[in-house]
């Protein structure tokens, strides 16, 4: 029988250094010879392979405890050491212990009031501090203390000073300690003095520092791996547990025969050094042991440290089963909660289903289909079966029919993924919460995963070859939290700013901006293809009739609105006019929803713009979040439709500007070219006014900067002026679907000038950028502006220009991304603990109070409006919606624009420049 | 009743119960006897008579009076005026406390802002008590719908959204915030140097108000700023040096001088005093002249470039002052930073003068302005930047690194460093160095963080891991048990 929902908890562990009588006693074997294998290729015993130590082997038993393979956890051996050694973690330890203790009678150099005075310091502060870290420095100022003394005040013997060779050598007085005179020495001192220092007699002896014996670590810590050609590869523990018993065995052996005190020295050393090495293999100030092809031994020290070690590699992150990961791409017809699992993948991740009287027949029927059952539907079959005595039983096509027979309640069925089962979905990099999310299965032909586009910003998704994993839920548990609290609906909005992160991108926001701008209209036939797909079943009344019925865009997008919706705000094709027209702006760029219909205004990027999206802001909150999920799929659907019905393209001959406007265009360079000279001839006659606080240079730059950004905007307003919104590139900017006008300015008019750490360019050649231009030019042409548009192409040099800039951009980005990783890694590591506990407060594992409120008012901010705790404006448009007259009132006070927070922080021209710059040139790289 | 124990410390000091009785009865308590002055001793007087005051008196002091007078040192007040403190809250207007009053009468409540924030609407208009109630409930229905739930991890979610636009930010370090002039660390690596609280930011910055007084006249402002602002000799003279001579000749040059208002013999005085120059200044024509007094080309070469660097007026630190027009007045901004030399000058308006270095706010504000500090400058990051991230998050990160009375930088040597668990330390950096020393301290991990039990393998503590349900399972209602 499987055991399940024991819920032991292990509640605390204690550490403690092993003496060496426990090192000796917990053993399966001591360990003597340094040979592992004998001739027929069977382990040698007491030799670092012996089958005492655990098995590697499968089908072999532990000589020890008798299990296989897997079960048996390996067991401990033992080396004696012919003379004590010292561990080197401890150097620094004992150096303090031999500084502060006395050299005769091994009593701390503190008389005994002194000492009290200490051990009372230090329990106060972890009375205080509730943990033993921060008496830790109490400990470190008493040992300071104690070894600036020069005569023992219990035995009045003059010390003598103690220096540390590093690694582990000793020094007195310039005299070599040996390790067994240190040893001797830290066995004087006794348990009551150890106190003071911060060692626990209790579990740490100070001579166990001093290595008599030393562990051999299991056989299954170290497994050797044989080779295709049948040779045995050892692990590099193994093979430095061998040159340490090597060492060992001839110290012995000369120490025994009595040779020269030289040669038993020189041994005792390397021995030394074995050790070191084995603990520590980059200690500093040896050479680090090598393997025979010269790559350094990867020892236990290393096998624990840096993010490829067992703490970050294997015990804070887990590998797992009932996961998949393939490429990614859209599909608008899911809901923003499904995902679309090819069929291979459905048949591989598995549920585990309790069979039971009620559903005996099904979970039969399904594993009778086998693993891979046929026909064009899909079906779901069975991977594996586990009986009530906890076996697996592999099901394949053979074995299915009788497996099924004998399925009885209390068994378990892993029956493939089925239409609707919870599975989470990750995006790596994982920077937040909305990183993995859990969705509904769709199985689907074909081998990609897919899902709705209104989910790629919380992923950070595109689909240039991007992967995704896929993880299926095992227990009720699991699938029951991921249903309630990482759901995609439930993620609408984000916690770290009260804004949405799903909604509508691109094409989307431009199949609303074409749905709902100004009066576009559409007919019975086109009404019908865009709704049907939104599942909307009652057509509107018409809003013209004759000649033919058409039906505005407006009155279509209402449909798919809550009745009892109210709200006002500004596009985000508004131009930010002096005066606002409100309702009747000539752009159409006021939307007035009154009782869940779209009286004016066009829907885009502000709207239902992920980051962005008002009403899916407005909807989240009030309404849940099931009522959003269902109208962000709706409005999926519909903007899709419309824009399928107008169709959409862009393409270069939608920079097309007339000549004129070349030429005026040309003019415009020509002039801030002379400008320029103008301004250098100042610079260089000595006429040029020198700004406060900047060197000449620096002010003759500022000002070409000024005129040559300048001349770039003029470029880019003569260009404007023929891009009008029957353009399919304007659409795009203006909405806010893709692309700036700068972009749109920078392809018809002019590029501008290439910035390389926020200044013209300067490198390269002797007082020159390139070998074109005469040394000392400080002209816009020499010094990186580019006058040509992208359309118009650039010139070789300018091209060259380009690249700088480019390759800046690049660079930042590598550098950009590793920095703030280990940044989020230490705030993560620091704040992990943290937690509101149920009076409210914020605490952190040692019970310390953060904060008495979280955030000083309590409130979540995945549910505050952006940043603040109500939303004021739409409480008082609540209650008083029937009072016209009091919301004039309050309008006219004009304290805020009312109902309109336009406090869109996100949108900075800077952050959407080098956010498009990066996407253009980055994409497509993963992967 | 109450009066028991106000007689009851007169009687323990040996003072006649009835008496006691007697002072406490017309509203003396022990210590305004002990601390009386003549005056009030006299109306003591009145009611006991003058022996029993006296034996009163004696009683009092031999026990009580004379150690006390000794610790009671006379405490040095600062000199604290009352325009230097800035008013901590507005004090609420009309509106805003009577709609507090509605709340306490429904027992409900909501915080300042929210109240501000209405009232502010609401200020003018004739909003009839019935809808505004209705106001205030929707607002706290609103209000309860949006508090945090308990066990919530509210760490991990500060930290993945400060973290997780690192990636969106520029590295560029350079750029101009405010005054053109003068470059300032911004972006992600100013992001860095905040949380890992840096002794001194890469480029510091102080931002100086002035008094109502000088914020308008611009010679004051100018005069102010060159007296904060750190001239050193060669700022305004050439330094020559003169090898037949063996003398250090400092040509001062006018121009420059009379814009720091500045005179020879200002200078000649401010040199003399300089270290390592006593009595080896000389004022020929309108120059100054330095003396080697040992005849070493070494000594000179270095008395040159002594003179060079010797500092004429200024404040340390502070390598440029530039003036700005904001608003209303003049604001001064200085490269470098010194805030306890700059707030002890005059005419500095020191409730809104600030400095971007954290650690100079918190050695001369305290924690608590280093932790508003702290807020302060990383919003500003994030927002210069354009990533709006809720300001509770930032407040989460503040509050931890000041939590206990210094600032703690985020990362190995600060919170990290310092956890209580063995494991969740040694996962983190410094692996091998954290497990050895645990061996030898013993310490103990209870296994109350996030790592911790990750590592070992079992449900978390946050969240809902927090939670456990236990059905204990009763006689009558489950027939199987």
């Amino acid at each position: 029988m499987m055991v399940t929902g024991v819920t032991k908890r292990i509640s605390a562990i204690r550490f403690a250094m092993l003496s060496p009588e426990e090192i000796r006693k917990m053993t399966a074997t001591k360990v003597i010879t340094a040979d592992t294998y004998d001739d027929d290729g069977f382990p040698i015993d007491m030799g670092l392979m012996d089958p005492h130590l655990g098995v590697i082997e499968p089908g072999l038993r532990c000589k020890t405890c008798g299990k296989k393979v897997d079960e048996c956890p390996g067991h401990f051996g033992h080396i004696d050491l012919a003379m004590p050694v010292i561990h080197v973690g401890y150097v620094k330890e004992m150096k303090k212990l031999l500084q502060s203790t006395c050299r005769s009678c091994g009593r701390l150099l503190l008389t005994k009031d002194q000492a009290q005075e200490y051990t009372k310091q230090r329990n106060r502060m972890e009375e205080l501090t509730g943990d033993s870290f921060e008496s830790s420095y109490i400990s470190a100022e008493s040992a300071k203390d104690a070894s600036s003394k020069t005569i023992c005040p219990h035995c009045d013997a003059v010390q003598l000073k103690i220096t540390l060779d590093k690694p582990t050598t000793f020094r007195e007085e310039g005299h070599k300690l040996t390790p067994k005179e240190v040893r001797e020495r830290l066995e004087r001192i006794p348990d009551e003095d150890l106190v003071v220092l911060g060692i626990a007699p209790s579990v740490c002896r100070p001579e166990w520092m001093v290595l008599t014996a030393l562990p051999v670590p299991p056989v299954t810590v170290r497994p050797s791996i044989t080779l295709d050609s049948g040779d045995r590869s050892e692990d590099d523990v193994t093979h430095k547990l061998v040159d340490v018993l090597r060492i060992n065995q001839r110290l012995r052996e000369n120490r025994d025969a009595g040779a020269p005190q030289l040669i038993v020295e020189d041994l005792w050393e390397l021995l030394q050094y074995h050790v070191t090495t084995y603990f520590d293999n980059q200690t500093s100030g040896i050479p680090p042991a090598r393997h025979r092809s010269g790559r350094p031994l990867k020892t236990l020290v290393q096998r624990l440290k840096g993010k490829e070690g067992r703490f970050r590699s294997n015990l804070s992150g887990k590998r797992v089963n009932f996961s998949a990961r393939t490429v990614i791409s859209p599909d608008p017809m899911l809901s923003i909660n499904e995902v679309g699992v090819p069929m291979t993948a459905a048949r591989e991740l598995t549920v585990p289903i309790r069979v039971t009287d009620r559903n005996l027949d099904i979970a039969k029927e399904m594993c009778a289909r086998g693993p891979m059952p046929e026909g064009t539907v899909y079906r779901p079959g069975v991977n594996y079966v586990i009986r009530t005595d906890g076996r697996r039983i592999k099901i394949t096509d053979k074995n299915a029919e009788t497996v099924a027979e004998g399925i009885e309640p209390g068994y378990v069925v892993e029956r493939h993924l089925l239409d609707g089962d919870i599975v989470l979905f990750n995006r790596q990099p994982s920077l937040h919460r909305m990183s993995i999310m859990a969705h509904e299965v769709r199985v689907m032909p074909y081998k990609t995963f897919r899902f709705n586009l209104c989910v790629c910003p919380p992923y950070n998704a595109d689909f240039d070859g991007d992967e995704m994993n896929l993880h299926a839920l095992q227990s009720e548990e699991a699938r029951a939290e991921a249903k309630v609290l990482m759901r995609v609906q439930e993620h609408i909005l984000s916690p770290r700013f009260g804004g949405p992160v799903i909604g509508a991108i691109h094409d989307h926001i431009t199949g609303s901006f074409i749905l709902t701008h100004k009066d576009s209209s559409f007919t019975r036939e086109e009404t019908m293809k865009i709704l049907e797909k939104a599942g909307v079943a009652d057509l509107p009344k018409p809003a013209v009739k004759s000649p033919v019925e058409r039906w505005t865009g407006k009155q279509l997008f209402s449909m798919i609105l809550p009745t009892d919706l109210h709200m006002k705000f500004k596009s985000s094709i508004c131009q930010k006019c002096s005066e606002c027209k409100k309702e009747n702006c000539e752009n159409d760029a006021f939307v007035v929803i009154r009782n869940g219909q779209l009286i004016s205004g066009t829907i885009d990027e502000k709207a239902l713009g992920a980051f962005k999206g008002r009403i899916l802001d407005k909807l989240s909150r009030d309404y849940g979040s099931d009522e959003s999920r269902a109208f962000i799929d709706k409005a999926t659907k519909i903007a899709v439709g419309a824009i399928t019905i107008r169709g959409f393209t862009t393409g270069i001959d939608d920079e097309d500007i007339p000549n004129q406007a070349k030429r005026e265009i040309d003019d415009a360079m020509v002039q801030a070219r002379m400008k320029v000279e103008e301004h250098i001839a100042a610079y260089r006659n000595g006429e040029l006014e020198q700004m406060p606080g900047r060197s000449l240079e620096e002010t003759l730059e500022v000002e070409i900067m000024k005129v040559l950004g300048k001349a770039r905007d003029t470029a880019g307003q003569i260009a404007g002026r023929h891009l009008g919104l029957e353009n399919s590139a304007v659409i795009m900017a203006k909405c806010g679907a893709r692309g700036s006008m700068l972009n749109l300015s920078q392809m018809a008019g002019a590029i501008g000038q290439q910035a390389v750490r926020g200044e013209r360019l300067s490198r390269g050649y002797w007082n020159r950028t390139l070998p074109h231009f005469k040394q000392g030019d400080l002209g816009s042409q020499a010094r990186g502006f580019i006058k040509n548009s992208y359309k118009s192409g650039l010139t070789p040099s300018e091209y060259f220009f380009h690249s700088m800039g480019g390759r800046e951009g690049l660079v930042d980005t590598a550098v950009r991304t590793s920095r703030s990783g280990y940044m989020q890694r230490r705030l993560i590591n620091a704040l992990e603990d943290l937690k509101v506990m149920q009076d409210g407060t914020v605490r952190n594992t040692a019970n310390t109070i953060i904060q008495f409120v979280y955030g000083e008012d309590n409130i979540d901010p995945a549910r505050s409006v952006q940043g603040d705790a109500v939303d004021v404006d739409d409480v008082l448009l609540t209650v008083l919606g029937d009072k016209g007259e009091l919301i004039a009132q309050i309008q006219e006070k004009g304290v805020v624009s009312y109902g309109i927070q336009d406090r869109d922080m996100l949108e900075t021209p800077e952050d959407s420049e080098a956010g498009e710059d990066s996407d253009f040139d980055a994409g497509g790289e993963e992967g | 009743m109450a009066n028991k124990s106000t007689i009851e410390v007169f009687t323990r000091k040996g003072v006649d119960e009835k008496v006691a009785k007697l002072l406490v009865e017309n509203g003396y308590t022990y210590t305004k006897v002990a601390r009386a002055n003549e005056k009030t001793l006299r109306k003591i007087e009145k009611i006991l008579g003058e022996k029993k005051l006296k034996r009163v008196l004696n009683a009092i002091k031999t026990k009580d009076r004379a150690p006390k007078k000794k610790t009671a040192k006379p405490l040095k007040k600062p000199k604290i005026t009352k325009k230097d403190i800035p008013a901590k809250i507005e004090p609420p207007t009309a509106t805003e406390i009577k709609m507090i009053k509605m709340l306490e009468k429904s027992g409900k409540t909501l915080p300042r802002a929210v109240i501000k924030d209405l009232s502010t609407r609401i200020e003018d208009v004739k909003l009839p008590e019935k809808l505004l109630a209705q106001v205030l409930d929707l607002a706290c229905e609103r209000f309860e719908g949006h508090v945090i739930d308990p066990n919530e991890s509210v760490g991990i979610i500060a930290a993945q959204s400060i973290g997780e636009p690192g990636t969106q930010m520029t590295m560029r370090t350079f750029h101009y915030a405010g005054v053109a002039e003068m470059n300032v660390t911004l972006g992600l690596p100013r992001l860095i140097e905040i949380v890992d609280a840096r002794r001194v930011p890469s480029t510091p910055i102080m931002e100086i108000h002035l008094e109502e007084e000088a914020r308008n006249d611009l010679d004051k402002v100018r005069a102010i700023a060159s007296d904060i602002e750190r001239t050193t000799v060669i700022d305004i003279a050439d330094v020559e040096t003169d090898i037949s001579n063996m003398e250090v000749l400092v040509k001062l040059d006018r121009r420059k001088m009379e814009r720091k208002g500045l005179t020879p013999i200002e200078v000649h005085k401010r040199l003399s005093k300089t270290k390592g120059m006593k009595g080896l200044i000389d004022l020929r024509e309108d120059n100054i002249v330095v003396r080697c007094d040992e005849p070493s080309y070494k000594k000179l070469l270095r008395l040159s470039e002594d003179t060079k660097s010797a500092p004429i007026k200024g404040i340390e630190g502070i390598h440029r002052a530039v003036i700005r027009k904001v608003g209303g007045g003049y604001v001064i901004y200085t490269e470098g930073s010194n805030l306890e030399k700059v707030l002890g000058h005059e005419h500095i308006d020191k409730s809104r003068t600030t400095t971007n270095s954290i650690m100079e706010i918190h050695e001369v504000l305290g924690i608590e302005a280093a932790r508003n500090s702290i807020i302060e400058e990383a919003s500003k990051t994030l927002e210069e930047q354009g990533l709006t991230v809720d300001l509770r998050h930032i407040m989460l990160v503040s509050d931890l690194m000041t939590n206990d009375g210094e600032v703690k930088a985020i990362g190995r040597h600060g919170i990290s460093g310092r956890k209580s668990s063995v494991l969740a330390r040694a996962a983190f950096e410094i692996t091998s160095a954290h497990l050895l020393r645990a061996g030898m301290t013993g310490e103990v991990d209870s296994l109350e963080g996030v790592v911790e039990n990750i590592i070992v393998g079992q449900p978390v503590t946050v969240g809902t891991g927090a939670v456990n349900l236990v059905w204990s399972p009763t006689k009558k209602g489950g027939q199987k048990k």
